[in-house]
């Protein structure tokens, strides 16, 4: 091939000698082997392009780590309040998995519901229209969340939880006393729980769909009812898209930062007590409201924080993926 | 109550219930619980809906459960609840819009579009800084992204193959889950060990928005460029075209539409993006228009500013920080719509 090149070659030639590269004629060429200027610098830069990604979440990684380690090798005495690293992050990561956990908890069943709304029961008509709406829901910027979270949600859910503690009060999570702000813990999470609902919807909606319909129209033909059918065949063919779903939802949950920043009011206190004036922050948020006024020592604490919250959704996203590409493997 | 008027004289058949009785009950209890509520002089709309759907489900099992047996009440009863947790799940966009349209409006005039946040103490002022810092950071990540987005995409749908090509696909996926302050605090730490730490600048914010927004301008465009036929680039290349001219000159023309669809989705995914602005370009009052040099503002964190540090006068403050909102939303639906409309218009030839 490569004295081919100096020849000077007619466009038929090329076609020829690019057809005996190939593996037969099925499928498209990956690799067309004419050693072009052209095509090598396009092949590369696109490649290079690819390979960017790997390169960029490599460096989020890393450049973290870099900032990080000023904090990680510092006295105790050194940092924010006193504390140790593990000491001043851990309320925070109890914070965050508290607020990701009760918000999957709400999402996951109202998410299913939406999913097999659109895929099952709604008219085929809507069908679109309604994903669209479902859609424009994960499209509204986080501060505006958090602004109706704190002025519309917060003032409304006040009644809700003085029940919630009169009534269930018995149960840790709503011991109370009743916060008279809204501003709780159970607010925030309400309003992650409606950011994520779009998310596990959209994965659960695309493999619901794709229930086999033979297996629909088998169990439908034996006499069961929309229901039965569903719960037959949809539910368990999409099971490990619910999980999958879920999962990329907590992921998100676990990272959002503005709504839960507006809404909570925080005091670093742990606590499974979700419905009082005093809660402990999440990672996100504390690094949002205190980042701006930070210098010295006490931005790479922040920034240390922000690697564990990283290295946390990365697992949890990467376990997510994997489910799910075992799933499309299926 | 309703039920005497749909009961068993109204059946078509025997043993199944007409098709419109879910419909006729919620409109029957519906009317009633009104009635009752304004009775007692709580005429609510939440608890109206609650109490409503709580009674028709109750009356439509036991009529379905009567007339139709139990696995047909049991699929009554599962339908609605599916459906109200669907109306549920609606609800917030609804009650967000319309509280951002009611709020925002009180400051959505002429000085909020053409006056800064400058020397303002109290009343008055505007956000023409945070718009332009909006949209100027949104312009840079714009820029950033789309063409190595692109590009990956190409790679990813011509070029790559094996190990590379999956574990780029598997990355891409995780990185979209990146949380966005974590995306900001990358972009701080990469210019803090350059240029020291503490900078500010609108760059650095348009950095991290592109960690964001490049994983989703490679998701939509793959998606488009995977539904270009083959036999337009096989019918290219049995012209002897180079690879790259196909590309080029067929794949991506064909598939136009469809990426201008996709960038305009990611930047209305981004434009809203507060916390890593927060952490990397800083807060600022006055019009900024150099994203290389000094602090910038923008809309999203404006709305956060106000909110947080609402000054002597806490209303309009608040006003201002709605009419952000306001502004920022209908940013992001008219990218939405144009986007719909784009693909609708132009999109077709792909099919």
């Amino acid at each position: 091939m490569r004295s081919a090149e100096t020849q000077s070659r007619t466009p038929l030639d090329e076609r020829r000698q690019d057809g005996e590269a190939r593996e037969g004629f099925t499928g498209l060429p990956s690799r067309v082997p004419t050693g072009r200027t052209g095509d090598r610098v396009f092949a590369q830069s696109a490649t290079l392009a690819g390979v960017l990604i790997l390169i960029t979440l490599a460096g989020v990684a890393a450049f973290l780590l870099a900032e990080a380690i000023p904090a990680i090798t510092a006295k105790a005495s050194e940092l924010p309040d006193g504390k140790t690293l593990i000491g001043y992050v851990a309320p925070l990561v109890f914070g965050t998995v508290l607020a990701a956990a009760i918000a999957v908890v709400l999402a996951v069943p109202v998410a299913i519901a939406v999913a097999l709304f659109i895929s099952h029961i709604a008219p085929r008509r809507l069908a679109l229209t309604l994903s669209y709406i479902v859609d424009l829901l994960a499209a509204i910027p986080s501060i505006i969340y958090g602004l109706w979270g704190i002025f519309v949600l917060g003032p409304a859910a006040v009644p809700v939880m003085e029940w919630l503690e009169h009534k269930l009060g018995f149960i840790p999570l709503f011991k109370g006393p009743a916060s008279t702000t809204g501003r709780t813990l159970l607010v925030a999470a309400v309003v992650l729980a409606v950011m994520i609902v779009p998310i596990i919807s959209a994965v659960a909606r695309e493999v619901f769909s794709q229930t086999p319909r033979r297996l629909q129209e088998g169990a439908l033909a034996l006499g069961a009812t929309r229901w039965e059918m569903i719960r037959m065949t949809v539910l368990p063919f999409g099971r490990s898209a619910i999980v999958s779903g879920s999962m990329l939802g907590l992921g998100r949950a676990l990272g959002e930062t503005m709504a839960v920043t507006i809404i909570l009011s925080v005091s670093g206190v742990v606590t499974f007590n979700v419905i009082s004036q005093s809660n402990p922050s999440t990672i996100a948020a504390n690094i949002a409201l205190n980042f701006p006024e930070s210098s010295g020592l006490a931005v790479n604490t922040l920034i240390a924080s922000g690697l564990v919250l990283f290295l946390i959704t990365l697992l949890v996203n990467m376990g997510a993926r994997a489910v799910i590409n075992k799933q499309a493997a299926r | 109550m309703s039920v005497s008027a749909v009961g068993g004289a109204t059946l078509t058949r025997r043993g199944v219930l007409p098709s419109w009785t879910p419909y006729a009950v919620v409109l029957g209890v519906a009317a009633c619980v009104a009635a009752l509520l304004a009775a007692a002089g709580n005429l609510k709309i939440v608890p109206l809906i609650a109490v409503t759907l709580v009674v028709s489900a109750a009356v439509i099992y036991v009529m379905s459960r009567v007339v139709e047996g139990s696995r047909r009440a049991t699929d009554r009863l599962v339908t609605l609840s599916i459906t109200t947790a669907f109306g549920l799940a609606v609800a917030p966009l609804i009650s967000v819009l319309y509280q951002v349209f009611k709020r925002g409006l009180a400051r959505f005039d002429s000085a909020f579009f053409t006056e800064s946040a400058r020397g303002v103490i109290g009343a008055g002022g505007g956000a023409s800084h945070a718009i332009w810092g909006t949209l100027i950071i949104t312009g840079c990540a714009t820029v950033i992204s789309v063409p190595i987005g692109i590009m990956a995409a190409i790679y990813l749908t011509e070029y790559g193959r094996g190990r590379l090509r999956r574990s780029i696909t598997f990355f891409v996926d995780v990185m979209t889950g990146i949380p966005s302050i974590v995306a900001g605090l990358f972009a701080y730490a990469l210019f803090a060990l350059f240029l020291g730490p503490g900078t500010r600048m609108g760059i650095i914010g348009a950095v991290a928005l592109s960690v964001l927004m490049i994983p989703i301008v490679i998701r939509a465009s793959e998606e488009v460029l995977k539904i270009v036929p083959t036999h337009l680039r096989e019918a290219s290349y049995a012209l002897g075209t180079p690879k790259w001219r196909t590309i080029t000159k067929v794949v991506l023309p064909t598939a136009l539409a469809g990426l201008v669809t996709g960038v305009m989705i990611a930047v209305a995914r981004i434009i809203g993006e507060t916390a890593p602005l927060l952490v990397t370009t800083g807060v600022i009052d006055s019009t900024n228009t150099n994203p290389f040099s000094g602090r910038m503002q923008n809309l999203a964190v404006y709305a956060f500013g106000e909110y947080r540090n609402p000054g002597v006068q806490r209303d309009a403050a608040f006003d201002r920080a709605w009419a952000a909102a306001l502004t920022l939303i209908l940013i992001v639906m008219v990218l939405f719509l144009a986007a719909r409309l784009v693909y609708r218009r132009f999109g077709t030839e792909i099919r």
